[in-house]
């Protein structure tokens, strides 16, 4: 591993690339290939890019930009590369709020009514924070970090079964919402992004504010502690964080695979810097990538809108494949 | 011992691991400037001595720090005070060697400030003292085991206590880094800096100023390495399985075979 670029360039080279794919985003549409600079003069493809397809591909760098901060997060917060946003149960709570949600008051996961969109956004976001609420208070606190990964997976795997449960006794409800398990960004407006947006200002606040936590961390707890961090406040305002942004992307998108945890991976395969500049070119890489990833997703099977998630899944699965052989590789 | 001399004293020193007591009533007085190895079998206790004495671990009695008691010490102040290198200490692969060693800065920081002339001149120091400023822009990941060990022996130096407790420093160095270590620390201790160090090597725990023996959790014996008390007690703590010998006025430690 050679340095590369300094962690400016790559956050400009990312941010270039997050407007070549808003540019690119809002120029492929149900028939695939529409360059709205062709038809600027139509009122309906102006209606159409404004109000659909801009807050789409704003949706999926913003979404992506919070997976990709709250993977960083977590990779650093638990010290594990594998860490991903998900871990704390987060996604399985957002899953059992949606689900709740759909079987009390009925509607479709592609309802685009300002209520049913609000509604499910915030059973999505209670789903959330009571389920991360759930693991940490089975963690008693945030201060053990084997004992915060064991619940999440508990929290993870008993929400998952509620959610099946309500799934088998309301088949419409099951229907309804797989385009959610999914992961799509093709329930995204203006009012979700401005969620993310918000999200993203206050969760990335929060992290790079305490970057110098999760670099103390990297040498360990004890000499952490040695160094005078305040490691228990420090890690309740990160999971806050983390949670905050996980809620926010699963909210409105669903569980779109692999980005939180392959951003933050790529980042550090390119630059070496300490967190401050992890965490924020994980959310720009983020970012890109889901954005990226969303355009090839419409375009790809045009006029069939292939889920995102579905897309993101097999592209990190192979990333992570490749880094596996590269690792293995170097230790040979 | 006069009393203005003790910079670190405990009283009553007692610490409970998993049910387990493992420090069983400690007292001791370290001189300040001096360097005071911990020498003992797997399981004496010695690590969890060093950890309360660094004010990382739980305990019951005293701890002092310069007739302060530890606790009361502000965890930044305190952080100032007291520099620590844990046994077995990790860092993350993918940080520059530069960046780890201003970790050591982080007491003197202050919360998101850059780093100051001060802070880079320090670091610069201990990256040379340790012969590692030559891969300051390399990643941890690229150096090996002993240089890795370099690297986070400059941590601890850089943030210029005037106390460094470190745990199984040695680890993965090679002989002559072993030596080049030695150095380090008596430099260490003509800038008056206190050093307490668990060291396996024996040979090499004979050359600090004293040695704390310790088995079963409690200290056995505490002395200077000229005295005859002080050698035999380390041949008594590890069951007469080994001699410690002069050689050309060195201490030389052989494995006694029956």
């Amino acid at each position: 591993m050679k340095p590369g670029l300094p962690a400016t360039l790559w956050a400009l080279a990312l941010l270039a690339l997050a407007a070549m794919g808003v540019l690119l985003g809002t120029a492929v549409g149900s028939q695939g290939w529409e360059a709205w600079w062709a038809a600027a003069q139509d009122p309906v493809m102006a209606q159409i890019v404004r109000d659909i397809r801009l807050p789409r591909s704003l949706g999926a760098w913003l979404g992506g930009a919070l997976l990709g901060l709250s993977g960083a997060v977590a990779q650093g917060l638990f010290r594990n590369p594998l860490a991903d946003p998900y871990l704390l149960g987060s996604a399985s709570g957002a899953s059992l709020g949606v689900g709740l949600y759909l079987s009390l008051f009925g509607g479709s996961v592609l309802a685009s009514g300002w209520w049913p969109r609000l509604g499910m956004t915030g059973a999505a976001f209670v789903g959330a924070v009571v389920a991360v609420a759930l693991t940490l208070l089975l963690a008693r606190g945030v201060q053990q970090t084997l004992r915060l990964l064991l619940a999440g997976v508990v929290v993870g795997v008993v929400l998952g079964a509620l959610t099946s449960l309500i799934g088998l006794f309301q088949p419409p409800v099951l229907q309804a919402m797989q385009g959610f398990m999914l992961g799509s960004t093709a329930f995204v407006g203006w009012t979700a992004c401005g969620l993310m947006a918000l999200a993203l200002a206050f969760a990335l606040a929060m992290a790079w504010t305490l970057a110098r936590v999760l670099d103390a961390l990297t040498l360990g707890e004890a000499t952490a502690q040695s160094l005078g961090m305040p490691l228990r406040a420090a890690r309740l305002w990160l999971v806050a964080a983390l949670s905050l942004a996980t809620a926010a992307a699963v909210a409105q998108m669903g569980l779109i695979a692999f980005v939180g945890l392959a951003a933050p991976h790529a980042v550090r395969s390119l630059v070496r810097c300490t967190h401050a500049g992890v965490l924020w070119l994980s959310a720009l890489m983020g970012g890109a990538l889901l954005l990226l990833a969303d355009v090839l997703a419409r375009g790809l099977l045009a006029p069939q809108d292939l889920p995102v998630g579905v897309l993101t899944a097999v592209l990190g699965g192979v990333y992570l494949l490749w880094r596996m052989n590269a690792v293995r590789r170097v230790a040979a | 011992m006069n009393q203005s001399q003790i910079a670190l004293q405990t009283r009553s020193l007692r610490v409970t691991l998993g049910g387990r007591e493992v420090l069983r009533g400690i007292d001791l007085d370290l001189a300040a400037g001096r360097w005071t190895c911990v020498v003992g079998p797997n399981g004496a206790g010695k690590s969890t001595l060093l950890k309360a004495l660094a004010g990382l671990l739980p305990y019951l009695g005293e701890v002092q720090w310069q007739g302060r008691p530890l606790t009361h010490l502000p965890r930044r102040e305190r952080a100032r005070q007291l520099s620590w290198l844990g046994q077995g200490e990790s860092a993350s692969l993918d940080l520059r060697v530069h960046d780890v060693v201003m970790l050591g800065r982080l007491p003197h920081q202050d919360w998101l400030a850059v780093p100051s002339a001060q802070d880079l001149a320090m670091v610069e120091a201990a990256l040379k003292a340790t012969q590692a400023w030559d891969w300051r822009e390399r990643s941890l990941g690229e150096l090996s085991g002993g240089e890795r060990q370099r690297v986070l022996l400059a941590r601890a130096m850089a943030g210029n206590a005037p106390l460094m407790l470190m745990d199984e420093p040695l680890a993965n160095l090679d002989p002559p880094h072993q030596v080049d270590w030695l150095e380090q620390v008596q430099c260490l201790k003509a800038q008056g800096t206190t050093v307490v160090s668990v060291l396996h090597e024996i040979g090499m725990a004979l050359y600090a100023d004293d040695v704390l023996v310790m088995d079963k959790g409690q200290v056995l014996h505490h002395g200077s390495c000229d005295q005859v008390a002080t050698r035999e007690a380390i041949e008594t703590v590890f069951a007469q399985r080994i001699r410690i010998l002069s050689l050309d006025g060195q201490w030389v430690v052989l494995p006694r075979s029956d």
